[in-house]
């Protein structure tokens, strides 16, 4: 494997960090799971995350549970209304969706990419029996056994067609399943083009495009759950019983068959593990978790829209669970928490843009080592950003005329040092191109050319976010970035931040 | 029967199928030397069509072009095969390559990343609206009648044969030239490829740019046949282009070819014949697809082991 080849990190952004295993490890055939786990703890233990690993590692299960889940639990006794269902709400419903992928890509190593279609179904099924749109008004404990059952038999029904070829072709068979139910469900209203079904004729049965409306809240046995606070909490203890439970399935006999067929399924299957049933079964319990999920989405919203299950919540939800870490539980709630909590901040102009110079910082002081290098960039880009304007507003006037809305102080600050020209379309469509080619060659370069090569980089990139990227932060400019960051984390880093999985599809 | 419909589905589907032809040819050559699913494969075939939009504009619009309509047509062609070939290897070169040895999820997460990426870069850029080709305009579409019932239009035999001889052109230069050789060698067998003294990366980087190139050329025909692009296109032909890719035999060229005219065809007469066909017609696409993965895993020309390119 090194004939010459570059080595696999080559390329990837700002010095990764040290691996745990060394990358040609992880695809070595046959390696013992203790031992690499020892190894890997081994490789670990230095420096301060090190520290926070071994600590975190020594807390007894119950009490990780406890850290993780208490701040959820005082959270709606400190925030609004408001907030509690755009920060704590939709948090939790992802996080309670991404664990059920994690089941499927973190344990199994199965692709799905029709993972959201299930969590939709989930919800128009719901719709379906439970809404002043169908005129049905099923009793939740009777209505989420059937969406659970019934999504996990779809499930099972889409993993059968791939049963021989289960992996690159699972994948797109899922993708392809995701983009039918989104097309099925923005025409099934009955209408003109719509199917004409045997016995019944043509039904309304999603709403088409305006989506199915008026959907009940959970009635359970009598008792109605109608506020915010009251689905949170319903939704908070199933979080924590499906973590629970995927706990002591991770331990039992069944997970560590998937940890075996995720590492090695020719060994697996060798030791006689029943991989296509283990597989199978994986893709099922993913499935009844995201139909389960869309019960209570469906529920909050009152409503199942065709465009909240689309190819954008599934990056989200991919991305929650990678930045987790492939296989880790816990993770994926702080997975969650990162990944729903950015973007509400992105909402207003003025937060964003602390996020965005934020991170900028906080990235180059993590990622680079010695602790002058990144503070010579950052007076670098500071005083190349002064000379750029002052040369601009001499030679060009245009160039920095413009102004940033609603910046406050900082917002003001940045007028004298960022290019605002007034008709930023085509200049800043330029400047993003030029960014994108700036950061590939970023990362061929090395030591002082890269740092050298940074300060003219960061400078495009704040021109660029002021100028373009920030006019769609909750849109486009979202789905960039965690694109972006998919990238990135699997050149850096392939298990995850938090994962210690080796996951290998076959 | 009704021949008209019967023909003009016939060749609409004809039509289809050669734009899928390409995206499938694409796909089935990256996967067959990478064994990667290049989810940002339609992402490409988008920024073609775009470029081909913006050089249109460029030479004066599809009303006032400076040159002859037919050689704006060929510029188009060629800059946006260049551009999206070079965007192609730069996408392999940046977000494949350093996970050429890593566990095969992640290069496909890494692919699923470019393509959200691309898809959303071209949404800001250049917003969500249609652009027009304006091929009426452009070239003068012209239909031709064989009988009373069977129509073409100059435009549609344009796509067929433009696509039809693209990929003879590229059977040739599979099958007959040095640097063919090596891209089956590479398929064959990556590291005894290597230890013959192939450049691997430098065949990987040639495949990605074929594979692009003829998405773009895909891409525009797309905007000639229809009239229109949006940034959002490349994701569901992407699909269907893999569809066809599979259906024919991942791995094989004419396998390619056959099963996108295999979708070109199923999509035309879904929609002209099926219950539910104008709005359902992806949806018998992919009941296609299950059902070959049901009868032939392999696909109709595929067989792993004999022709992977």
């Amino acid at each position: 494997m090194t004939l010459g080849r570059g080595q696999p990190s080559e390329g990837g952004l700002p010095a990764p960090a040290p691996e745990p295993v060394d990358a040609a490890d992880r695809t070595r055939v046959g390696v013992d799971e203790w031992v690499a786990e020892a190894e890997q703890r081994r490789a670990a233990q230095t420096g301060l995350s090190g520290m926070v690993v071994r600590v975190w590692e020594r807390i007894p299960a119950p009490g990780r549970l406890a850290i993780l889940i208490g701040p959820f639990a005082i959270f709606p006794f400190i925030t609004s209304q408001g907030n509690l269902y755009r920060y704590g709400l939709i948090t939790i419903i992802y996080a309670l969706l991404a664990l059920g992928l994690n089941i499927v890509v973190g344990f199994a190593g199965l692709l799905d990419l029709g993972y959201v279609a299930f969590f939709g179904v989930g919800a128009y099924l719901y719709g379906i029996m439970a809404s002043g749109h169908s005129g049905h008004h099923l009793q939740a404990e009777i209505a989420i056994p059937i969406v659970v059952v019934s999504t996990g038999l779809l499930g099972l029904l889409l993993g059968l067609t791939s049963w021989r070829l289960l992996g690159d072709y699972l994948a797109i068979v899922t993708l392809f399943f995701l983009q039918a139910f989104v097309i099925f469900v923005n025409n099934a209203n009955g209408g003109l083009n719509d199917f004409s079904y045997p016995f019944v004729g043509k039904v309304d049965l999603t709403g088409g495009a305006n989506g199915l409306d008026q959907i009940d809240p959970f009635n359970l046995f009598g008792y109605h759950i109608t506020t915010t606070k009251g689905y949170y909490f319903f939704t908070l203890i199933s979080l924590i019983l499906l973590m629970t439970m995927l706990y002591f399935v991770n331990g039992s006999r069944t997970g560590r068959a998937w940890r075996a067929l995720r590492e090695d399924p020719l060994a697996a299957e060798v030791m006689s593990v029943p991989v296509n049933r283990l597989k199978l079964l994986a893709f099922m319990f993913g499935a009844a978790t995201a139909g389960f999920s869309g019960t209570i989405y469906g529920a909050v919203q009152s409503g199942a829209f065709p465009g909240d299950y689309d190819v954008g919540l599934l990056i989200t939800i991919y991305a929650i669970v990678i930045l987790g870490g492939l296989g880790s539980i816990g993770g994926v709630v702080i997975g969650a928490l990162v990944v729903n909590g950015a973007p509400e901040l992105l909402r207003s102009s003025a937060n964003a843009r602390f996020l965005f110079y934020g991170v900028l910082v906080l990235a180059l002081l993590v990622a680079m080592k010695p602790w002058y290098k990144p503070v010579i960039v950052l007076l670098g880009t500071i005083a190349f950003g002064f000379a750029v304007h002052g040369i601009a507003s001499v030679v060009w006037s245009r160039g920095t005329a413009g102004h940033i809305e609603g910046g406050g102080q900082f917002g003001r600050g940045l007028e004298h040092w960022v290019l605002l020209p007034r008709h930023t379309q085509s200049i800043a469509g330029w400047a993003y191109f030029a960014l994108i080619v700036a950061a590939l060659v970023l990362t061929m370069l090395h030591g002082w050319q890269r740092l050298l090569a940074l300060i003219p980089t960061l400078y495009l990139a704040s021109f660029v976010w002021e100028n373009k990227l920030v006019e769609q932060v909750s849109g486009a400019t979202r789905l960039i970035l965690l694109g972006a960051l998919l990238v990135v984390i699997m050149n850096v880093r392939p298990s995850g931040i938090f994962g210690t999985a080796r996951v290998e599809i076959v | 029967m009704n021949w008209s419909l019967f023909f003009g589905e016939l060749v609409s589907g004809l039509t289809l199928g050669s734009i899928y032809a390409l995206i499938a040819l694409g796909y089935t050559m990256v996967y067959g030397i990478l064994k990667l699913l290049n989810f940002a494969h339609g992402d490409v075939y988008m920024v073609g069509a775009f470029i081909g939009f913006f050089i249109l504009q460029w030479l004066g619009g599809p009303l006032t072009p400076s040159v002859t309509p037919w050689l704006a047509v060929a510029i188009m062609f060629a800059v946006a095969m260049l551009g999206c070939g070079a965007l192609g290897v730069g996408i392999e070169r940046f977000a494949y390559r350093p996970l050429r040895d890593a566990p095969r999820i992640a290069p496909l997460i890494s692919a699923l990343g470019v393509s959200i990426f691309l898809q959303n870069s071209a949404l800001l850029l250049w917003g969500p609206q249609f652009r027009d080709y304006d091929t009426f305009d452009l070239v003068g579409v012209k239909s031709y009648h064989i009988g009373q019932n069977f129509f073409i239009s100059n435009i549609q035999i344009l796509t067929i044969s433009v696509s039809v001889g693209l990929t003879i052109v590229l059977a040739l230069l599979v099958s007959r030239t040095r640097t063919g050789k090596a891209m089956r060698a590479t398929s064959f067998d990556r590291d005894a490829a290597e230890m013959m003294g192939i450049s691997i990366d430098r065949v990987i980087s040639f495949t990605f740019f074929l594979g692009s190139a003829l998405a773009a050329a895909g891409g525009i025909m797309f905007g000639l046949v229809f009239g229109q692009i949006f940034s959002l296109m490349g994701f569901t032909a992407g699909l269907k282009g893999f569809t066809a890719a599979v259906v024919g035999g991942i791995g094989s060229i004419p396998g390619a070819v056959l099963g996108g005219f295999l979708i070109g065809l199923t999509e035309a007469f879904a929609t002209g014949y099926l219950p539910g066909g104008s709005v359902y017609a992806n949806l018998y696409v992919f009941a296609l697809l299950i059902v070959m993965f049901l009868i032939r895993p392999t696909g109709l020309l595929g067989s792993p082991v004999i022709q992977k390119v």
